[in-house]
């Protein structure tokens, strides 16, 4: 954290669906090398929140800057390239191909041989190819799944679900890597596994932003929490001031006392 | 590796038996059956090009033959004494281009005409795809069939004839041309042109499928939002998808106009994209041998079936009841129906979703 100016920061975002108000005027900002954790009971507007900063939304109102640049009406491959990456909620991997295939595109955005590379199999085509295995390998190596490599992606268990949506996002060599509720569905266990692999991630020079539903994993692992309620953010800081903070346990946990 | 100097082998021996098939086939079925083969081939080009946009990039395309028209027509109107007409200042005899020029041209264009189809529908998927693509198919088709007033470009429903013949190195390929004392008709030579451009389209669907471009493409098939969260410029890989498969058909169209010296909007109507679609589907989307077997089956079926229908109808009733072109329609549904019933993945599923269907029985090991 030598590098003081933030690697991601927004300035009042808001999103409106119709009437509706998914987010209103949300600042935040997540510094390098940090684990990061997000919030908020369901419907609180994180998704919405991770959609918006990975282009998938527009925001309605508001903008960010993402490694000292301005990102307003963005693509999502425009910011994949910038270096966010993301896992999804509900795992939206290429099913129908390879566990290595998958993290494979994920290479895409750094890699650039086109159609004549690929007609004419030249020296430069055929390293590059070589160098996307080789670095998908290690990736699946890394998370853990190194294995079924071959194994179609629909085939995996779940658990190797979400850790593959975490090499495919690491493929592409982010900045800030954006995982939406990866403990979703794992049991006791696999959380405990998944924590340790996530605790690595910084080592990497790469900034993780998490949205969890998993309480204890959240204290345990991020560096800050930012608390969404209703899509605008209540409480933010170290977790143990957030657990602490009456409008988080009132928003979060429903009631007075914890 | 025994493995490769086996299929060295596999190799070699296709490779002769497909350039002794018209030979084979002229002796012991007819020189119709060889024409009947270079259709074949023609087919497998198309289906090979259409094969792209939806085995690869998962994209339906109902409209493809319009681009094999756009490849036709290009040569048809480049090397024939046709614009003669339209132009009769400007070119008394006619245009008469090399093929070797126009079939690159005919290529660029029809993939031209692939953008032009692919930039309004790049946020269609589906149902919705399908129904513009057949629009489109249509609209070129109609096209054709009205450009002959008020000037006659496309010379109307009655088509262009008279189109120049391939030449190789000024050796026509529509006279029987004496090679090594052998004597080479001119379906034989078309079947040898015909089996290198095959060879080719072959060669260049393998190196796209397994290449970065062609895994960009199948994640956008398999999850378009993923795909571009992941980095992928889906507008730009699909326009790609679309030309490259046009070009494909376009160079397929010229080969066609060379071969058949006539064009007319008749050959390009809906029932030949469902047909090449088919062969796509019934062989197995996104593997190149299953397509090319599609290929095969559906452009041989229809002249097996006109060969012996009539004749087996007239033995047996003494008539003919039903006339083998409504047979082969009816045939053509129910090998559908049959197929989706038990092999949805097509004859020869492609590889990824054969060991799909494999790997229930015998797991990754571990």
């Amino acid at each position: 954290m030598t590098d003081m100016k933030p690697l991601l920061r927004l300035s009042s975002i808001g999103k409106q669906f119709g009437g509706l108000s998914a987010l209103s005027d949300v600042s935040l900002h997540i510094r390098r090398g940090e684990i990061y954790g997000l919030i908020g009971p369901n419907g609180a507007g994180k998704t919405t929140l991770f959609n918006v900063i990975t282009g998938l939304y527009q925001p309605s109102a508001g903008g960010f800057e993402f490694d000292g640049k301005k990102y307003q009406a963005c693509k999502p491959h425009v910011l994949a390239k910038a270096g966010i990456a993301r896992t999804f909620q509900n795992i939206r991997l290429f099913a129908n191909l390879t566990a290595l295939e998958n993290v494979m595109i994920g290479r895409h955005v750094r890699t650039r041989a086109g159609v004549f590379g690929a007609l004419l199999r030249d020296r430069a085509t055929r390293s590059e190819e070589h160098a996307i295995t080789e670095r998908s390998r290690e990736l699946l190596r890394y998370v853990g799944i190194e294995k079924p490599a071959q194994t179609l992606a629909k085939h995996l268990s779940y658990g190797e679900q979400r850790r593959l949506e975490i090499a495919r996002a690491l493929a592409t060599d982010p900045l800030l890597l954006a995982l939406d509720e990866p403990a979703a569905g794992m049991n006791a266990t696999e959380t405990e596994s998944l924590k340790a692999l996530l605790q690595t991630i910084p080592d990497r020079g790469i900034t993780v932003l998490l949205i969890e539903h998993d309480v204890k994993l959240i204290m345990g692992l991020c560096d800050r929490v930012a608390v969404l309620d209703y899509g605008r953010k209540i409480a933010e800081g170290v977790p143990e001031d957030v657990r602490k903070d009456p409008a988080v346990i009132a928003a979060y946990l429903g009631s007075g006392d914890e | 590796m025994k493995l490769v100097r086996k299929s060295g082998v596999q190799l070699a021996a296709l490779v002769i038996t497909l350039l002794l098939l018209p030979f084979i086939t002229d002796a012991l079925l007819g020189r119709g059956w060889v024409r009947i083969a270079d259709f074949a081939m023609l087919y497998i080009m198309l289906a090979l090009g259409l094969n792209i946009v939806v085995g690869y990039a998962g994209l339906l395309d109902l409209g493809y033959i319009a681009f094999f028209a756009v490849g036709a027509y290009c040569y048809a109107l480049t090397g024939s004494p046709h614009l003669a007409l339209a132009f009769p200042m400007a070119f008394p005899d006619g245009v008469h281009l090399s093929f070797w020029i126009v079939l690159p041209l005919a290529a660029l264009t029809a993939g031209s005409f692939g953008m032009l189809l692919g930039a309004p529908t790049l946020r269609l998927r589906g149902d919705y795809l399908a129904i513009v693509t057949l629009g489109f198919g249509e609209i070129i088709r109609i096209f054709l069939n009205n450009l002959n007033a008020p000037i006659n470009l496309t010379n109307g429903p009655q088509g262009i004839s008279r189109i120049d013949p391939v030449r190789v190195a000024d050796v026509s390929l529509s006279a029987t041309q004496n090679i090594f004392g052998i004597a080479f008709p001119s379906v034989h030579l078309y079947f040898y042109l015909f089996l290198a451009f095959t060879a080719l389209v072959v060669i260049v669907s393998r190196r796209l499928e397994r290449s970065r471009i062609g895994r960009a493409w199948m994640a956008i098939r398999e999850d378009e939002i993923a795909a571009s969260a992941m980095g992928l410029n889906t507008r730009n890989l699909k326009l790609l998808a679309f030309a490259m498969g046009a070009m494909f058909g376009g160079a397929s169209g010229a080969l066609f106009a060379g071969f058949q010296g006539f064009v007319s909007p008749e050959s390009f109507s809906l029932m030949e994209s469902i047909m090449v679609l088919c062969m796509v589907v019934l062989g197995g989307m996104g593997n190149i041998a299953g397509v090319i077997l599609g290929g095969v089956l559906l452009a041989i079926l229809p002249e097996v079936l006109r060969h012996s229908v009539v004749p087996l109808q007239q033995a047996l009733f003494g008539k003919t009841v039903v006339d083998p072109e409504s047979l082969r329609m009816l045939l053509f549904g129910t090998a559908l129906i049959v197929m989706m019933l038990y092999r949805p993945a097509g004859l020869l599923p492609s590889r990824v979703r054969r060991r799909e269907l494999g790997s229930d029985e015998a797991p990754e090991s571990l």
